[in-house]
């Protein structure tokens, strides 16, 4: 992911450190932009203001990309819940005999190295790869944005432990991590590899949602609030978080298809998830000596992964240009 | 500027003592490493006490910690439990990860750069399409299944490379997989350029620059070339140490014995000194790449001055 945040806690360009000017310059710039945003939007209703949901959603909608790689979600999501919807068959029952065979009628990918059908197995993995996709990044986005807004919001000596804790879990390598903590876990459920990039995963959330809480935190709305003697969990949950999740939102979204990248780079390694579970990254491990002479065993199952991550990073980068409208 | 980095090396130090631990601790989470020492046989008790004792198991975690760290800052990274020297094993195996790092951070710089300048400056024309659709794809495609696709290809059918890299690993067998390492970073690099040329195309001092009548070639290089590239230098440093341990899978797939390598067989083998030894190190370089970026900001941005 990218980084582009200055070090701003140790730098003369701090936003907060600024002063009084800027500050000022600020509230002067919204209170000229607030009617102009208030102003009727030609078709819609005069009576509801456009907030930055209602427009990014009119955004997306009009979005072929968001489309696309909505609906290709929403087909992930069907057959991940009932996969016998498509494939009638189990992705357990194997017959060695049709070992690495390739296409044949009702069993449209073939066999792989242990003679199960191919389609059958492509099919049952998406649910695996979806519930790690989504679970860690549930996991991440809630521990990470519940982390980094306190360390935004209450800053000090608590943002200065939180911040040092985030560099310390940004200091090891992701993959790395995987493959020493869960090379001992006999892993048949995903839940000790979502376990795992929650742990990891959660600074980076953190770090986004801490800048774009200390940036809500000085608008004028906030300061009002606290004058009208607003406790800090009001503040927090009615003024900020709803101005500040944007961003959390956009690189969980993007993360979401890492993650399940990851979930089966780190069983390509071995370490991810264990056989009977059915994943593609399981599967791709499996195929791989044999690529040179049966290279489809191989190529399904990363086909669907890459079709996967790929809607999920689309998503993201949709949801992104909808929501903030400095990129466009 | 001295100050800063005095202060910023200062504030490496609790990171770096957190981060060792924290593997430390993963580490010994990992198993029981003298059990791996006997092979498949369960060890026999007596001996098993005797390689505790010897290797100082038998002691609490942050005594083995503190004993570990004391060590480490005398330059002894301990004995890999085959009886080798883990500095021995780094002295092989980190030259060949760094020149494999090298050609990945290479391809990243020149193609990353040069196709984001392109896209940037071409905003909305097939060319910028046709290579942001390339991008995602290569974001979306796992390293390992790039790297397996293009053994399979370049290597099997057509037989330009070798499938697997030869132990000395020299640099021009190094360019396939150094490719590979680099893809999904250098389609990051791709769009960031892209992203920062199109938003300072439209700045106030490119303007300027072409109402002066500078010449095309030198406004992009000297005026918006320079500017743009603050973020992709950002990015670029902080992925060095995630290339270095994300060698890993491009070194399993291409069988390049360097630190993935190392570490891999330390991990199979449950060989605590080795993968603590070589996580340790790529911290520290983790954490002087984050430095260097932080130090470059000043040097390409003249506004940024640090007190």
């Amino acid at each position: 992911m990218p980084e582009q945040q200055p070090p701003y806690e140790d730098s003369a360009i701090a936003p907060t450190g600024a002063g009084g000017a800027t500050d000022l310059a600020m509230s002067e710039g919204e209170t000229l932009e607030k009617p102009l945003g208030d102003s009727p939007s030609e078709g819609g209703p005069a009576a509801k203001p456009r907030s930055l949901w209602s427009d990014a959603w009119r955004d997306l909608r009009r979005n072929p990309v968001f489309i696309v790689s909505s609906l290709v979600i929403l087909f992930l999501v069907v057959i991940s819940l009932w996969p016998s919807l498509i494939a009638s068959g189990n992705p357990l029952s194997c017959d060695l005999a049709k070992a690495q065979q390739g296409s044949q009628p009702g069993h449209p990918f073939g066999f792989n190295g242990q003679g199960c059908d191919v389609y059958t197995r492509v099919v049952y993995g998406a649910r695996t790869s979806v519930t790690v996709g989504v679970c860690a990044t549930l996991g991440v986005g809630i521990l990470g944005s519940l982390f980094g807004s306190l360390a935004g919001f209450f800053g000090g000596l608590p943002d200065s432990l939180l911040s040092r804790l985030t560099d310390i879990f940004f200091g090891i390598p992701v993959v790395l991590g995987g493959l020493v903590l869960l090379s001992v876990v006999d892993s048949t459920t995903v839940w000790p590899v979502v376990g795992f990039m929650v742990l990891l995963g959660w600074p980076q959330i953190s770090r986004i949602a801490r800048g774009s809480v200390i940036t809500a935190k000085q608008n004028d709305y906030v300061q009002a609030a606290r004058a009208l003697g607003a406790s800090n969990t009001r503040m927090l949950l009615r003024h900020i978080a709803p101005n500040a999740i944007a961003p959390v939102i956009v690189v969980a979204t993007i993360a979401l298809g890492t993650y399940i990248s990851l979930e089966a780079t780190l069983s390509y390694l071995g370490a991810g998830l264990k056989p009977p579970t059915v994943s593609w990254g399981i599967d791709i491990s499996s195929a791989s000596p044999y690529i040179r002479n049966a290279p489809h065993m191989m190529l399904w199952p990363a086909g669907a992964l890459a079709v996967t991550v790929l809607a999920f990073i689309m998503l993201g980068d949709a949801v992104r240009d909808a929501l903030d409208p400095k990129l466009r | 500027m001295g100050r800063y980095v005095i202060r910023r090396l200062l504030q490496m130090i609790p990171v770096f003592f957190g981060t060792t631990l924290l593997i430390f601790l993963m580490v010994n989470v990992m198993g029981d490493p003298v059990a791996g020492l006997c092979g498949d046989r369960q060890c026999d008790p007596a001996t098993a006490a005797q390689l505790r004792k010897e290797f100082g198991l038998d002691k609490p975690v942050w005594q083995q910690y503190l004993t570990y760290m004391g060590n480490v800052f005398t330059g002894d990274f301990g004995t890999a439990f085959n009886g080798q020297e883990v500095t021995e094993l780094m002295a092989d195996a980190f030259p060949v990860t760094i020149r494999l790092t090298l050609v990945a951070i290479f391809f990243e710089i020149v193609i990353g750069i040069t196709l984001g300048v392109v896209t940037g400056l071409r905003r909305g024309r097939p060319v910028d399409t046709g290579v942001l659709v390339l991008t995602l794809v290569v974001i979306a495609v796992p390293t390992f299944v790039t790297g397996l696709l293009v053994q399979l290809l370049l290597g099997i059918k057509w037989g330009w490379i070798d499938p697997s890299v030869s132990s000395s690993a020299p640099l021009d067998e190094l360019i396939v997989p150094g490719l590979v390492l680099a893809s999904v970073s250098l389609a990051y690099v791709t769009r960031l350029t892209r992203t920062s040329i199109a938003e300072n195309l439209r700045a106030d001092y490119v303007r300027t620059a072409k109402a002066k009548g500078l010449p095309r070639g030198r406004v992009i290089r000297r005026h918006l070339l320079r500017n743009s590239l603050i973020p992709v230098v950002t990015f670029i440093g902080t992925d060095i140490g995630a290339l270095m341990g994300g060698a890993i899978v491009t070194e399993r797939i291409f069988n390049i014995h360097g630190v993935g390598y190392q570490l891999y067989q330390g991990i199979l083998r449950q060989n605590t000194q080795t993968v603590v030894g070589f996580v340790t190190v790529l911290v520290i370089v983790f954490l002087l790449a984050n430095l260097l970026v932080d130090l470059l900001y000043a040097v390409l941005d003249p506004r940024i001055r640090y007190a």
